[in-house]
């Protein structure tokens, strides 16, 4: 049966609903540009694989390419947003860790999407 | 009709008990709601439950009926009932909310969440004033429209996932409530009422899965009003107005 529920928690205090609003935001935003980049992405790879794919037509379109570098290294930054504002809530709900402690684990592993990704799209431009 | 007798497990006891087996009469557009006061008036005076007004206006009948929370009273027995012969039902109070007993939750939670959303009228005007106009068609009058006619079933409290995994939400009755008086325009406790809506006991907690507006039986989307409720903070943070 359902769980006895604790006294409800007093209204949020101002700055808890100012850091509510801003994550929320920020997740929002970063979700609009990661959609476009979805679409850009899965378009670019049907576009690539036309005729084959190999190594080094990749290498050979991607190496020294500004636009390239640009474009995933945006990608990357939406990720890093986006990731660790929805990994947070979830270390809150499903492993029970507190607001401030969940946000730093989101911070976390926003810090290793943001290097890996970055190396990732470095490795293919330089 | 299948079958002449429903076989109706109904919970006993507290937050601890067991359901407990009924054979109930079946009857041409019988409710959930007879159902229980059949097995309350010839089967075992013991049983408690809530309800009033029995046409869905009150919004006390709320129950888990087969799993879902429902509004007993306006929930035929022909369409909820399962089994082989189509006459099972197995009723259980609503979700969320300490039992009392029975079917009988403790809904003072509940309610104090509308309060916490700060869900009272603050007007500015007395009876000495002109009436304020508000034009019906205009969109915030539209929006607080879409959302008045909640009956404080508890329906979509039982039925949100979210209020279980954390049960300082405010839930979506109280948001709602909170989204309707945002949109009128006599009201000036704006400010007030965003700081209390917004945070990690608020607005900002729904995963938008829509459960509330599903199961809502007056067809009120909560969901939508905290989605523009978490619009209007995130204005309000932007400009400064949440400090």
């Amino acid at each position: 049966m359902s769980s006895p529920v604790p006294a409800a928690a007093p209204a949020a205090a101002p700055s808890a609903a100012i850091l509510q609003a801003k994550l929320w935001y920020w997740q929002r935003i970063s979700a609009m540009v990661l959609a476009l980049c979805v679409l850009v992405h899965i378009g670019g790879m049907i576009y690539a694989v036309r005729g084959g794919l190999t190594a080094a037509e990749i290498l050979g379109r991607t190496r020294g390419s500004f636009v390239f570098a640009a474009f995933y290294g945006i990608f990357v930054l939406a990720c890093a947003v986006h990731v660790p504002i929805g990994f947070a809530r979830i270390c809150e709900e499903w492993f029970g860790l507190t607001g401030v402690k969940a946000l730093l684990v989101g911070k976390l592993l926003g810090l290793v999407i943001l290097v890996m990704g970055l190396r990732a799209v470095y490795g293919v431009v330089a | 009709m299948s079958a002449e007798l429903l076989e109706v497990k109904v919970w006993r006891g507290k937050e601890a008990g067991q359901f407990v087996e009924y054979q109930v009469p079946r009857l041409e557009s019988q409710t959930v709601l007879d159902v229980v006061t059949h097995i309350q008036r010839h089967l075992d005076p013991s049983l408690s439950y809530r309800f009033a007004c029995r046409v869905g206006m009150c919004g006390s009948c709320a129950m888990t009926v087969n799993g879902v929370a429902r509004w007993t009273c306006r929930t035929h027995v022909a369409k909820v009932a399962q089994g082989s012969e189509g006459n099972a039902l197995e009723i259980a109070p609503l979700s969320n909310l300490p039992v009392i007993k029975d079917l009988a939750t403790d809904m003072r939670e509940f309610f104090d969440k509308w309060a916490q959303a700060k869900g009272q009228f603050k007007g500015t005007k007395t009876r000495h004033d002109e009436f304020e106009v508000v034009a019906p068609e205009s969109p915030k009058r539209a929006a607080a429209n879409a959302g008045i006619e909640c009956i404080g079933c508890g329906v979509c409290y039982a039925s949100c996932d979210v209020v279980t995994w954390r049960p300082a939400f405010l839930g979506p009755a109280a948001l709602n409530r909170a989204w309707t008086l945002a949109n009128d325009v006599r009201d000036n406790a704006q400010k007030e009422r965003l700081q209390a809506v917004a945070g990690d006991a608020g607005c900002h907690v729904c995963h938008t899965q829509g459960s509330c507006s599903e199961r809502c039986p007056k067809q009120i989307e909560p969901t939508a009003g905290i989605a523009g409720l978490k619009r209007l903070a995130a204005r309000a943070a932007v400009r400064g107005e949440l400090e």
